[in-house]
């Protein structure tokens, strides 16, 4: 038998299906759109699979179009980091997605014990990062490599996108330098981040999942600021999707 | 409701187009809210009625009063008492605080960052649709929260019959004779606007009825011990909100007919959600009619709420008032003894109040609590981490929650309730 998972992000849909040890045989990806709905149908298309299960903002609208059971993207992630680094001393995660972020810290055989997740609007997300690599004219692909080569540390007080582009505006109009301000912005979110995980944990190893993951310079940057190891799966933005199947295929298993 | 209240609406001096539209508002959520669910009470019929007249019959009920002679006092807080109301012959109402109104207009008067509650207090004057406020012959705003306190400076411009209540925020022996003193001026007051001295007999018969209306709710609140819970927590929601506006003695009938019925449910291990459904215990700050969203959201994600730690609920209704005092001077002294026991956040320190939460989580036997903050409610929102901490230290999950009455986060808050509940299972 194989499962599905089906995470129905706010900038991309992620569908993976394992098959009944776990193993991952197919994952796809797309962006959602304005009709997620649509773009999960057109997705799952000519798929084989035997029990699928959506998490993600898009979760109910999926579960009413396809009669399909949900899990929080809480759970899922939780799940799907805990497979992808089995190691019980690993307890904790950070996800920053398109437009939401959240830590969660795990019991030792891998429940959820805690979670954070950022406020209603995008502060601190993918979705920030991608409007200020474009005011500094950067492709969001190399702007956490640009801002690895910054020569100075300089501070973005703004979290807010909106206030944010135009600190950088003027940090432009007084001629720092790009990569500098990259890394300032890096800095700004880093902090928002390293704020939730404190929160919720103190020690160990942290999972990085969701598409920020793929950023080096946030790593490298929240590595530092916490003192701690941070671990990426080799496809950050999977983890939720892949959480998902396993959650279904435990159910149908048990 | 019925085209014979429009005059009445009219005289009160109500934006009858305002209102109408509030109206339409409040039906709306309350079928979608409330008469949605599954396998209510037969009891419930009662509170329907009571809210669908909430605005019309009761009005009218109160306008009658007022034309036999007696007044009205309408209140925003459970600490002014009922008891010496009643006693002095005089009804008390809570005023409407729990839905966003005429915001633009209220932001003329308020900050932005005021928390729902009491910018819902001012949107009801200044939108004119609270025929509670309208009717009400002395409006009592209390010095609890620091935001309260000067948004009546405010009020004061706007009602020419409010009357500030003073209270401690230390529980000291200097802090009750405060309270005492203030009880002592306002029932003073309260005679003077009805013109009927309170006497043994009247404040024995006043704390005889508030008590039995306690009572009604104390029997209530215990059998939501029960599991599966023999009433959603929507409804026991409901039952603790109309507390504050409905006729005391037929308040407490009502209230007690549903328990005889939830009585024999319990004998039959009938519920409104299955057995082991994840039990949650709301706490923090009050849920004003028709703030309903967060127990909407808890109870369609799958849990019950089986509590609330909360002044609409068992904060405003814990401890009955000793009736045995012999004179009017030692009953004025067990209403004080009464009052200063509610542990309201305003208080430093108020550690009894994370005591309560633990007590009641326990009593109630909830898998897990929700802290309800409304935004910008500095009490409530300070005392939440210290009160998720002692939680999380007895092995209580705890979720914090911080929100206001508007719906444009309820996805987001969906998630996190789905996901603390996913983590109770």
């Amino acid at each position: 038998m194989n499962f599905a998972g089906i995470d129905i992000g706010s900038r991309t849909i992620e569908l993976v299906i394992v098959d009944d040890s776990g193993k991952i045989v197919e994952n796809f990806q797309a962006d959602t759109g304005f009709d997620p709905a649509r773009t999960a149908g057109e997705m799952l298309k000519n798929m084989e699979y035997d029990r699928i299960m959506a998490t993600g903002y898009g979760r109910n609208l999926f579960e009413i179009n396809f009669d399909a059971p949900t899990v929080t993207e809480i759970k899922a992630h939780a799940t799907g980091a805990k497979a992808f680094f089995p190691d019980p001393d690993i307890r904790t995660i950070i996800d920053i997605g398109g437009q939401d972020s959240k830590a969660i810290s795990l019991f030792e055989n891998g429940k959820v014990k805690k979670f954070e997740m950022n406020d209603r609007c995008a502060a601190g997300t993918g979705k920030f990062l991608e409007i200020m690599a474009k005011s500094l004219g950067y492709d969001i692909s190399d702007f956490g490599d640009e801002a690895l080569q910054a020569e100075e540390d300089i501070s973005i007080s703004s979290m807010c996108t909106v206030f944010a582009e135009s600190e950088v505006t003027s940090l432009i109009a007084k001629g720092q330098n790009r990569r500098n301000i990259a890394k300032g912005l890096h800095a700004s979110v880093v902090n928002r981040a390293s704020g939730m995980i404190n929160r919720i944990s103190s020690e160990g190893d942290i999972v990085f999942t969701g598409g920020v993951a793929k950023n080096p310079c946030m790593r490298e940057l929240l590595s530092k600021k916490l003192g701690r190891n941070i671990v990426v799966p080799e496809d950050p933005q999977l983890v939720g999707a892949y959480g998902a199947a396993l959650i279904v295929m435990d159910s149908a298993t048990n | 409701m019925s085209e014979d209240y429009r005059s009445m609406w009219t005289e009160l001096g109500l934006d009858l187009d305002a209102h109408d539209a509030l109206l339409g508002i409040l039906g709306q959520a309350y079928q979608d809210i409330f008469l949605s669910q599954k396998d209510r009470p037969e009891g419930m019929g009662y509170f329907d009625f009571v809210m669908s007249e909430v605005h019309g019959l009761r009005i009218k009920e109160l306008m009658d009063e007022k034309k036999e002679g007696r007044k009205i006092i309408g209140a925003y807080c459970v600490f002014v008492p009922e008891e010496i109301v009643l006693a002095a012959n005089a009804t008390l109402v809570g005023l409407c605080s729990g839905a966003d109104f005429a915001m633009d207009e209220v932001e003329k008067y308020l900050p932005r960052n005021t928390c729902a509650l009491i910018k819902s207090a001012f949107g009801f004057k200044l939108g004119k649709v609270c025929p509670y406020l309208e009717s009400a012959d002395m409006v009592v705003g209390e010095n609890t929260c620091d935001g309260k306190k000067k948004a009546y400076e405010t009020l004061g411009g706007m009602v020419d019959n409010l009357y500030v209540m003073d209270l401690p925020q230390v529980k000291s022996g200097i802090g009750w004779e405060l309270l005492k003193e203030e009880y002592d001026r306002f029932k003073t007051s309260v005679e003077e606007l009805t013109g009927h001295k309170i006497t043994v007999e009247s404040l024995k018969q006043a704390i005889k009825t508030v008590n039995a209306k306690r009572a009604a709710i104390h029997r209530l609140s215990s059998l939501r011990k029960a599991d599966p819970a023999p009433i959603s927590g929507l409804d026991a929601l409901l039952a603790n909100q109309v507390f504050f506006y409905d006729n005391p003695a037929r308040f407490t009938d009502s209230v007690n007919k549903i328990c005889d019925e939830l009585e024999k449910r319990i004998e039959e291990k009938k519920g409104v959600f299955p057995e082991k459904t994840p039990r949650i215990l709301i706490s923090g700050c009050p849920q004003a009619v028709p703030n309903w969203k967060l127990p909407f959201l808890i109870e369609t994600s799958g849990a019950v709420i089986v509590g609330e730690e909360s002044c609409v609920g068992e904060r405003g209704t814990r401890n009955l008032t000793d009736d045995s005092g012999e004179t009017v001077e030692e009953m004025m002294e067990a209403i004080t003894d009464r009052y200063y026991k509610v542990d309201c956040a305003i208080f430093t320190p108020n550690t009894d109040r994370c005591d309560h939460v633990k007590e009641m989580a326990a009593e109630y036997k909830a898998d897990g609590v929700i802290h309800y903050g409304l935004q910008f409610c500095q009490p409530y929102i300070m005392e939440s981490m210290p009160v998720e901490k002692a939680l999380e230290d007895s092995g209580i999950p705890t979720l914090r929650i911080e929100t206001d009455y508007n719906m444009e986060d309820a996805g987001q808050l969906k998630t996190r309730i789905e996901a603390f509940i996913e983590q109770l299972k």
